[in-house]
């Protein structure tokens, strides 16, 4: 009965994606290829958007921004790995926002199946999703998309422009094609002779791009799959990388903005006297919802702008913290039925006539605070206008300041920049919006923007607010019913408008990722969304909503096994119906030696929840000390079905352990009169090292599709370590963050 | 004010309590040196003033009148990098790498003062630097390079 319901469901939405994209479109506009936006000079050549060979330098074009993750290095490697380029022999440039840069694999994650169906309905939902995100060109780094979305594609940019070069080299020197072979930036002829591919820059510019190339065979690999040097490594090791808040221009000015701490809210009034008798100060200006003091130094915009007295409006959204609690309470109604995606067996029917274990867990908002505060240049002409920023989103950057300015989109251009780290945040645009607003009253003077720290907090944009309502029912030492309820805003219908993009239609698969995929055969299995309204506007978060849903769905699972009497990991392996899953939890049962004795006041958790398509399993092992909870060791293992770089995987690894730890552990952001009450990293820190374990890392490669690592780590972490602290202490820990409840050594 | 940043005499005419932090990259465009948050919670302003690791957000100008103040950009170049530094580019340490040169002279003012520090004194000592990232494991790797480094000379 339940599979009837669900299919109908996915049918809706197949046909109401179907509508917007392939049928409005046309097939003729899908198959089309987006024109190369590389602008060449004469005797420069180009053979697909990510390759440009002048006779100076290769340039390879790596359009996912790095936001930290390695993205530069790891597109770069595709490339080089199939064009065989030296790792230190090409530049690299984030290019041109631009429709040709379309993220092909923002399809998997926004189709109502299972990352392991690969049933002919859920592939050509996929196709079709795919169709609507060429066609509109949508160029985005998110959702761990990078890795999947370039190793086809890049690795055969590579291998063009290699044979292109090597035609080029044939027409030269009269070779033939097939005798010739490359290496390190050139082509080698027979006898040895080697020809840098910038010598066959204009010879290759003349021709027509060879398409039909094969991708070598793994077994030829000189990059993939090894161990290589980030090729940013040195310059941050040196001082020596320029990120947006360091960029400097001629004639600059800083700005400073503050705008209604009540997110979204307008401004009454405001008094500048004080603050335009500031040393430095050239001017106070008001922006929307806000104001901005502008300086000759940041310090002094910073400082400026907070002398300003302002009168802020009331926040579009309730108040105080408990009203948002309250609204998720009431949200689990059939008004607010977002999706049942997932109904093995009988639930209804199998709760009725039974004992029933039940329980009630929370996630709160959590900021993203990269390190790096929201920043952004904005230099605004007659005719043109320039930013340099740092952005997850380019073309939407292109498209709001378009839209402000009034200005041709082909007259706007993102300059895009390595990213203080972002988890998220850079897909929003305050700082866009602000630096444009001033920078067009300050016309032809580029204005530097710098958020306060505090400002930053104050405009988040956090992780959406969760709860988590379960029932189950164990019996004879089985789990017979497991049903989950989730109820949250939808992150992304809170934050797609604000990037200029449709809500897509149907159900929001956020609020129960994570969840509703777990891959245990339960004869009565349910998991429910619930869509509570928009309460604080919020973004996507590092690991989105598996963030919140894995750990409902994992620390539950864990009272129901412990309450069948069953081993927490031996528990999941006999559920377990899916055998790539199976192996990453029975790897770290290996790496941990899971059912060995931990001595006194010891205890260890695991959790398994697959998002952005990656089976991850992780064991956290405690010690309950006089000091609180110290976190021992956690074993991690993923599969990504294909490493790429095994050192810079298992440094996302560790970090992403690190983030779900620390934000588990001590961070919320909590509203009071409509304001963020955690305006710093003194209130919402995170881990730090000397809470920060031994953390052991295993990457397999047994999934059938190639998967990227930044935000799969996360949302094992918290469950994990809620699990472990029972298994320790007795004390289960159903809402985050957990410092509410225990102390940390 | 003057002071000696990375062994050239800077003369700058600011307020005497604007942070060291903005007078180095403001007012000298010593950008290496980052801004997080301003309060003496993160690190990532870290510069050694007089062979001391201070936060430069909470060290005022005036403070540093006199002063001989050591940079990232004055530690080490990858011609000739500081022990921490080329220990750094080994264990490749940096995700986003906002952090790290408050790291790096957090971790190099540690070995100043104690060249072969415990797991206790590495967590000790470098918990006043956030990383966003988490790259706290191989922050620890990278100064027991660094140590062992220091100590063959």
């Amino acid at each position: 009965m339940g599979k009837v319901k669900t299919i109908a469901r996915r049918s809706f939405l197949i046909g109401s994606i179907a509508i917007a994209g392939g049928i409005a479109f046309g097939a003729y506009t899908v198959r089309k290829p987006h024109d190369n936006p590389i602008g060449v000079n004469d005797g420069e050549a180009t053979f697909n958007p990510f390759v440009k060979v002048t006779p100076d330098a290769v340039t390879l074009i790596t359009p996912h921004v790095d936001i930290g993750q390695g993205a530069v290095h790891m597109q770069a490697l595709l490339i080089a790995e199939e064009m065989d380029l030296a790792l230190d022999g090409f530049e690299t440039s984030f290019g041109t926002p631009d429709p040709a840069y379309f993220n092909t694999a923002f399809a998997d994650e926004g189709v109502p199946f299972m990352s392991r169906d690969d049933s002919a309905m859920a592939e050509t939902m996929r196709t079709v999703v795919g169709y609507v995100v060429k066609t509109l060109g949508v160029q985005g780094t998110g959702g761990s998309t990078s890795v999947p979305d370039s190793f086809d594609k890049l690795r055969m940019a590579g291998a063009v422009a290699r044979e292109t070069l090597k035609h080029a080299a044939a027409q030269e020197t009269g070779v033939a094609v097939g005798d010739l072979t490359t290496k390190d930036g050139a082509v080698i002829l027979p006898d040895g002779t080697q020809v840098p591919y910038t010598e066959l820059a204009s010879t290759a510019a003349q021709l027509d791009p060879v398409t039909d190339v094969a991708l070598r065979d793994p077994s030829q690999w000189r990059y993939i799959g090894k161990r290589t040097q980030r090729m940013d490594i040195a310059d941050k090791s040196f001082g020596k990388m320029t990120f947006g808040i360091d960029m400097k221009m001629d004639g600059m000015v800083h700005a400073a903005v503050r705008f209604n701490p009540r997110q979204g809210g307008a401004i009454n009034a405001f008094d500048a006297q004080a603050a335009k008798e500031m040393r430095g100060v050239t001017d106070i200006i008001e922006v929307t919802g806000g104001i901005a003091a502008i300086a000759d130094n940041t310090w002094r915009a910073i400082r400026a702008v907070e002398a300003v007295d302002v009168d802020w409006a009331e926040a579009p959204y309730p108040a105080e913290q408990s009203d948002h609690w309250q609204a998720l309470s009431e949200s689990f109604t059939k008004d607010r039925l977002d999706s049942e995606w997932r109904h093995d067996g009988d639930v209804p029917a199998a709760l009725e006539s039974a004992d029933t274990i039940s329980a009630e867990y929370r996630a709160p908002y959590v900021a993203h605070a990269p390190l790096e505060p929201l920043n952004a240049i904005a230099l605004i002409t007659e005719d043109r206008a320039d930013i340099w920023t740092s952005h997850q989103f380019p073309r939407a950057v292109e498209d709001m300041v378009s839209a402000i300015t009034g200005l041709p989109v082909e007259q706007v251009a993102l300059h895009n920049q390595y990213a203080g780290g972002s988890f998220g945040h850079r897909l929003e645009f305050e700082n866009v919006r602000y630096a444009t607003e001033i920078a067009m009253k300050l016309r032809g003077t580029p204005v530097k923007l710098t958020f306060s720290r505090e400002e930053d907090f104050a405009h988040d944009y956090p992780r959406q607010i969760a709860m988590g309502r379960a029932d189950g029912v164990v019996s004879n030492g089985v789990i017979s019913t497991y049903d989950l309820k989730v109820a949250s805003p939808s992150p992304i219908a809170s934050q797609v408008p604000r990037a200029g993009l449709p809500v897509p239609p149907g159900p929001d698969m956020q609020i129960i990722a994570g969840a509703w995929n777990m891959p245990y055969a339960i004869e009565n299995l349910r998991v429910t969304a619930y869509r509570a309204p928009e309460l604080a506007p919020v973004s996507s978060w590092r690991s989105v909503g598996a963030s919140h849903a894995g750990f409902f769905a994992e620390g539950f699972l864990d009272e129901l096994l412990i309450a069948a009497n069953q081993d927490p990991m031996q528990g999941r392996l006999d559920l377990c119906d899916y055998d790539i899953a199976r192996q990453v939890l029975e790897a770290v049962a290996d790496m941990s030696d899971w059912g060995s004795d931990l001595g006194p006041n010891r205890g260890r958790g695991v959790a398994f929840v697959s998002s952005f398509g990656v089976p991850t399993a992780e064991v956290v092992e405690v010690t309950a000390t006089d000091n609180g909870i110290q976190i021992d060791k956690v074993f991690v293992a993923a599969d990504v079905g294909q490493i790429v770089d095994p050192d810079n995987f298992e440094n996302n690894v560790k970090g992403g352990v690190i983030w779900g730890l620390g934000h588990a552990m001590n961070c919320e952001i909590t509203y009071s009169d409509g304001m963020a009450e955690q305006q710093n990293y003194d209130s919402h820190t995170g881990l730090r090292m000397y809470q920060t374990p031994e953390i052991y890392v295993r990457g397999l490669e047994n999934a059938p599709k190639i998967r990227g690592i930044g935000e799969p780590p996360v949302p094992p972490a918290a469950p994990a370590l809620a699990n472990a602290i029972f298994d320790a202490t007795g004390q289960r820990l159903r809402e985050m963050p957990f410092t509410k409840f225990v102390d940390f050594a | 004010m003057k002071f000696s940043v990375n062994g050239k005499i800077q003369e700058v005419d600011v307020e005497e309590d604007m942070p060291l932090l903005w007078v180095l990259r403001d007012e000298l465009g010593l950008t290496g040196t980052k801004y997080g948050c301003g309060i003496a919670q993160c690190g990532a302003c870290t510069v050694h003033l007089d062979g001391q690791a201070v936060r430069s957000c909470q060290t005022l100008a005036i403070d540093a009148e006199g002063a001989n103040i050591t940079t990232i950009e004055g530690l080490g170049t990858p011609d000739d990098p500081h022990p921490v530094q080329q220990a750094w580019v080994e264990h490749q340490v940096a995700q986003c790498g906002y952090c790290q040169s408050g790291q790096i002279m957090q971790a190099a003012s540690l070995l100043t003062f104690n060249p072969n520090p415990s797991d206790t004194d590495i967590d000790d000592e470098m918990s006043g630097n956030l990383c966003r990232c988490g790259t706290y494991p191989r922050v620890r790797d990278a100064i027991k390079t660094a140590a062992t480094k220091l100590q063959e000379g």
